[in-house]
């Protein structure tokens, strides 16, 4: 009883010990924050990574592809049974993208996926990072309205037809203006000849201005002919290219104006036309085509935004001379598999693996978190090393308590040779400074899961203020996409900490409650 | 001193030094043995006690007898340094002796194991010293309280709590200090300070009161007042109590003075 007493009358009274255990509190606000940012960073890759990835990929070795998907896709349906929830064929290919930028032309690299429109969500959250609400529903390569994002208030057909207006007046006037120049020299006027580039997109076809009803009905192998040349004219005014999705990070450019807020530049928006070049199957040969943007693909995984674009399948693989010329079966590079939540990814990948040996057949099967491995494993390896060079700090502060304890029990002598002449036993004594490190452990660890939490729960709010300060952003979204520090507090994790703090605590005060135990009454008693 | 004594001395001084400051017990010796001044209530036989200096031996006792009757007011005097504290630590079981024997009750103590030593002092001995030792983190109250604490179990003094506050509340009045409760030592004045500490001294109803200069550190009067409490519980409770004072005066008062001279009994009726 006189132990709690006094352990209790001693927390009360010394705050020199308190003050050695502030590092302990420190240290398990610390620990906690940055295991729950560290936390919060990896659920939120996971997540991401998951939804953007698939669970399994079944991919064939080259850029060829493999043939006959279909055949591959039952095959995979009667292996895993029950545990599939949607599987789709894509075709991968690097590619280099083209984007005219005021007249200028903007290189970029990345990887061009092929994709079904109807199975491609079921594999992964693909149609939800997509800017359009009607996308969002159901993805189509076919360019809508308007209706796209806040930052592109004007886009779509609107903003196309738009363009396209407008640079046609600026044609005109140019041509106007060229004419009555050499009107001016004497120089003969060659009309339609419009300079190449100032219009890039109507290169590969002309627009032929001649509206087809004033031309009478002469001939009728002419009007045929207009007919099937009027098929093949291409009028961007009511017509797009194949629709191709793109990475946000590919066609914009994000930045901090003055005031620091974010702010996104768009390099081209939905409606506008860039070039798309990628390698042909077999022998490799550059193609490239021409592709109207139809939406934007943003992820907000920095990483896949900068890289990824989709374009249809079916086109992809006409275009790469992926389909067999005689049976009509096309090729694929890889098949995405999802399963349905908490089957097994690795089992069900040595079941495909069963079914297709490497052996015969070459195929490399895997999941997502393979995939992902060194990302994955880099971040984990951080939050090991960050863990326990912080749990250093805390055995640090160990060191603190012990030396606070040691001046506390030569403060104590006498008392401990008045408690001992009392009839307390050696054991007594020891208890009441072991229950005094631990007390301290307690209210040190206790309080720093308070201030701890605290402040992952506002952590938003304090590097905002951090921020304001001083005048640097702490956390910054243009590096990570996110808006926010994403946080997970494990209560676990929490725990395991508590208990480790405490454990330095009472391992610190081991020491100085032997020295305390072992003093003899008498020399204790006459302790000036 | 001849040469083999000396080392059989030192044999056994660091037999018991190896045995964590518990005597060596001889082989064949029981645990109960009767004193060698049958009637005496507490005595001692050839006590020996030396301190070390580094490596240099100093002698304090050097074989004290003493015999103390039942309900007798025993004074030890001497000069500083002759030995007088040394011997209250070691009939309190404090300290055990380097040779000889301590007997209470016809009972042999100075080689009881730890824990029995510890029940001794807790609760058939009661012990006050020249600087009160009081806790400075508890209240007079609770300080009266400590060896209560000390022996029980936090069930088991909850369970009493509000027998031994009782007990506490009178032992303080007894001493005149029930409007002192609630203090801390350090707002009590010397005089109130012993007081309290003879409170916490009966609280466990002692056989046996060992007092080391308790009026040392006190005024004339107060040390009187203080003498004269102690007195009435030697006549009234038939208390047993043994006292080391400086004070010749005090002394005088007491029912034997036994005098110590460099570590040997000097016996002295009171004049």
């Amino acid at each position: 009883m006189y132990k709690l007493l006094l352990c209790w009358r001693y927390l009360r009274t010394r705050y020199i010990a308190l003050a050695s255990i502030i590092s302990v509190t420190l240290g398990v606000a610390t620990l906690i924050v940055v295991n729950s940012v560290m936390d919060g960073f990896t659920v939120e890759m996971h997540h991401r990574l998951n939804d953007v990835l698939s669970d399994i990929v079944f991919e064939g070795r080259g850029l060829n592809g493999f043939p006959d998907p279909e055949w591959h896709k039952e095959e995979i349906r009667k292996v895993l049974g029950d545990d599939l929830k949607g599987i789709t064929a894509t075709v991968v290919v690097p590619a280099m993208f083209n984007l005219t930028v005021q007249g200028e032309s903007m290189m970029q690299h990345g990887s061009l996926i092929g994709i079904d429109t109807q199975s491609y969500g079921t594999v992964s959250d693909f149609p939800q990072y997509l800017l359009h609400a009607k996308n969002r529903e159901q993805l189509s390569f076919a360019l809508r309205d308007e209706g796209y994002d806040d930052r592109l208030p004007s886009s779509g057909w609107n903003w196309r037809r738009k363009r396209i207006t407008l640079e046609r007046d600026y044609l005109r006037q140019m041509q106007e203006a060229e004419r009555l120049r050499r009107e001016a020299l004497g120089e003969p006027v060659a009309m339609n000849t419009p300079p190449a580039a100032e219009t890039p997109v109507t290169e590969a076809a002309p627009v032929t201005e001649a509206a087809p009803e004033t031309a009478g009905p002469v001939d009728p192998f002419q009007r045929k002919r207009q007919a099937a040349a009027e098929e093949h004219v291409f009028d961007e005014m009511k017509q797009q290219h194949p629709g191709v999705v793109l990475g946000i990070g590919i066609a914009s450019h994000r930045y901090r104006d003055a005031d620091k807020e974010v702010k996104d530049i768009f390099y081209c928006r939905p409606g506008d036309d860039i070039q798309i070049s990628f390698p042909t199957a077999g022998q490799p040969q550059i193609v490239a085509d021409n592709f109207t943007v139809v939406d934007f693909y943003e992820s907000k995984m920095s990483e896949y935004d900068h890289t990824f674009a989709f374009v249809p399948l079916d086109h992809l693989q006409e275009m790469r001379g992926m389909v067999d010329p005689l049976t009509g079966v096309p090729s694929v590079t890889q098949i995405q598999i999802r399963l349905h939540d908490g089957v097994d990814l690795e089992a069900a990948q040595q079941k495909l693996y069963d079914r297709f040996p490497p052996q015969q057949f070459g195929y490399s099967i895997r999941t997502w978190q393979q995939l992902q491995g060194p990302l994955l494993q880099a971040v984990q390896m951080e939050t090991t090393l960050l863990n326990i060079l912080l749990f250093l700090i805390i055995a640090v502060a160990g060191f603190g308590i012990l030396a606070t304890f040691f001046m506390i029990v030569v403060e104590k002598t006498r008392d401990i040779g008045v408690l001992k002449s009392l009839g307390a036993s050696s054991r007594g004594v020891m208890t009441i400074f072991l229950t005094y490190g631990f007390s301290l452990g307690i209210v040190g660890s206790g309080v720093g899961i308070v201030i701890g939490l605290l402040f992952v729960v506002y952590i938003n709010t304090i590097a905002a203020g951090l921020e304001w300060v001083t005048g640097r952003p702490v956390f910054d979204p243009t590096v990570y996409y996110f808006q926010q520090i994403p946080t997970v507090i494990e209560p676990f994790t929490v725990g395991w900490i508590a208990l480790g703090s405490v454990c330095v605590a009472i391992v610190a005060s081991v020491l100085p409650a032997l020295r305390a135990a072992r003093l003899h009454p008498v020399e204790a008693l006459r302790y000036e | 001193m001849n040469k083999p004594q000396e080392l059989e001395r030192n044999v056994v001084a660091h037999r018991r030094r190896k045995n964590g400051g518990a005597p060596v017990q001889k082989k064949g010796q029981s645990q109960r043995i009767d004193g060698p001044h049958g009637s005496s209530y507490l005595s001692t036989r050839d006590l020996v006690k030396s301190y070390y200096k580094g490596k240099i031996e100093i002698p304090v006792l050097r074989g004290v007898d003493l015999n103390v009757v039942q309900g007798e007011f025993t004074t030890i005097v001497g000069q500083s340094g002759s030995g007088k504290s040394t011997l209250l630590h070691l009939l309190g079981v404090l300290d055990a002796p380097d040779s000889g024997e301590v007997y209470f009750d016809g009972r042999q103590i100075d080689n009881l194991p730890a824990s029995g030593r510890e029940l001794l002092r807790n609760r058939t001995f009661g012990m006050i010293f020249q600087f009160y030792h009081l806790l400075p983190e508890l209240t007079t109250l609770e300080n009266v309280l400590a060896p209560c604490m000390i022996r029980e179990s936090v069930w088991g003094y909850w369970r009493r709590r509000r027998q031994y506050k009782q007990r506490a509340e009178a032992l303080l009045e007894r001493v005149g200090l029930s409007h002192r409760l609630r203090h801390r030592p350090c707002e009590l004045s010397g005089g109130e300070m012993q007081r309290a500490a003879i409170a916490r001294a009966l609280i466990q109803s002692p056989q046996l009161l060992l007092a080391d200069e308790p009026t040392g550190n006190l005024d004339e009067n107060t040390g009187q007042e203080i003498f004269s409490l102690l007195r009435s519980l030697n006549t009234e409770q038939q208390l047993t109590i043994v006292m080391v004072t400086h004070d010749r005066k005090i002394a005088c008062q007491t029912d034997r003075v036994v005098q110590l001279v460099e570590g040997r009994v000097v016996e002295k009726q009171p004049s």
